[in-house]
């Protein structure tokens, strides 16, 4: 209501406006500080939210000399190795997207091919809709958007969906952003054949691997969050970990890292058992070991992938 | 004397205002998605009071956030059905409710005609009256 307020008025061509205080007013501060914290890594990603929110508080100051320009396009694709973060970000994007007032809702309505495209013959198209009144007012996040187009069988109902999803982006802007994510190669072909959803798309964000630093530091916030710590010793033993880990086949950067602190938290949970006939103290319960981590077969084969 | 000039049906919710714009339709159905009960888009040419139950247009809508989506399909049924009436009903799906909650006109036929009194002279003298929309002389389809 405040802002249609303010709309109404318009200020005179010299009057001062305050960015700090809109933004202040905003509370985006704390959504990219937050973003910043429990973030680890992530640069560019970074840099593009922040360009992002820059140019919606500017936008919100040009109203207010009644300088009108078109709600900017928000689109995003974000591609990326596996466990890179990318439905993290999404989930947090529709948060400062909501501060930022662009959303009405900021909800995230997360879904993959299956919740778009029917099985048969006009059921695709209902269905796609039905997706996206529920995303209405927030942000639509297709999770590996690139099986929704399968180019070797032309029969295939993925097109029909793209075709909705192409329309409900140009025309209603206003009520919701997609976001779409995969890896890179294949997003990329996905969009070689679907050059209209290409132009579509605003921003491409290409999520980066962790290096293992920064894995170390993912896992050390992970643990926090569960209420668990390493040992001095299990710190300096899951650093070891890590690039070992990291050679090996199906790695998938953040999500490795949390299977692995998962199976050492059973292990862990075992070692307690093992030692009966004495008590243990809260320290016992939330301390990671190195034996916990050192069990791991990583280390039994280093030479082999 | 005319009652109700234009002969305009008065069903459900604020049907003796003017017709609601778009916004505060919105902001009706926002009330409806607050309480958490499913909205769904209804259409008939028949408007007699004991008509209960319209033609569905779609599905009930579940778990919106949002009434863009609705109004979204309010639009696509008056395109449609541009001379029907078009009703949005709110569902409680509450145990022990279990019933519509809300129930408003979004479009209505350019020219109503209105009802007409019908009287049936029965068992002598006695007589047993009806109403009878106009319109539904004309077979469904072409009735406005």
């Amino acid at each position: 209501m405040n802002e249609a307020k303010q709309a109404e008025t318009t200020l005179p061509d010299d009057a001062p406006v305050d960015l700090e205080a809109e933004l202040k007013s905003s509370n985006v501060q704390e959504v990219l500080d937050q973003l910043d914290r429990e973030l680890i890594g992530l640069k560019p990603v970074k840099t593009r939210i922040r360009e992002i929110a820059a140019l919606l508080l500017v936008d919100r100051l040009r109203k207010k000399f009644a300088l009108s320009s078109e709600t900017p396009t928000l689109h995003m694709n974000f591609t990326g190795n596996p466990g890179t973060g990318k439905t993290t970000v999404a989930s947090r994007m529709a948060e400062i997207l909501h501060r930022l007032g662009y959303v009405r809702e900021g909800h995230l309505v997360s879904v993959t091919r299956d919740d778009l495209v029917g099985q048969y013959i006009g059921h695709t198209a209902p269905k796609t809709k039905e997706v996206i009144k529920k995303a209405m007012g927030g942000v639509l996040f297709i999770d590996e958007a690139y099986y929704l187009y399968k180019p070797e069988n032309e029969r295939d109902y993925g097109a029909e969906s793209i075709e909705i999803l192409l329309q409900v982006m140009e025309n209603n802007r206003d009520d919701l952003v997609v976001i779409l994510a995969g890896y890179k190669d294949r997003m990329d072909k996905f969009f070689n054949s679907n050059p209209g959803m290409r132009s579509r798309i605003a921003h491409h964000v290409d999520f980066p691997d962790y290096s293992p630093d920064e894995l170390l530091a993912i896992a050390k916030l992970m643990l926090a969050q569960q209420n668990y710590r390493f040992s001095a010793e299990g710190e300096t033993a899951f650093a070891e970990y890590i690039p070992l880990r990291m050679k090996m086949d199906h790695f998938a950067n953040a999500r490795s890292i949390r299977n692995a602190l998962d199976r050492s938290r059973l292990r862990q949970a075992n070692r307690l058992f093992a030692t009966k006939g004495r008590n243990l103290t809260r320290n016992d319960l939330i301390t990671i070991e190195a034996e916990d981590i050192m069990v791991s077969r990583v280390f039994d084969e280093p030479d082999k992938k | 004397m005319m009652t109700n000039p234009g002969n305009r049906v008065t069903q459900g919710q604020f049907s003796f205002l003017p017709d609601l714009t778009d916004a505060q339709i919105s902001a009706q159905i926002k009330y409806a998605l607050k309480n958490g009960w499913a909205v769904s888009v209804e259409y008939t040419d028949d408007p007699h009071p004991r008509n209960t139950y319209w033609e569905m247009f779609g599905m009930p809508m579940f778990d919106l956030k949002d009434p863009a989506g609705i109004l979204m399909e309010i639009n696509n049924c008056r395109k449609t059905f541009p001379n029907h009436y078009i009703r949005v009903t709110a569902f409680n799906s509450s145990r022990g409710v279990e019933s519509p909650t809300m129930s408003y006109l979004v479009n209505r036929p350019k020219k109503e005609p209105g009802f007409g009194v019908s009287r049936q002279e029965v068992d002598g003298r006695s007589i047993r009256y009806t109403i009878h929309s106009y319109a539904t002389d004309k077979p469904e389809g072409e009735r406005y």
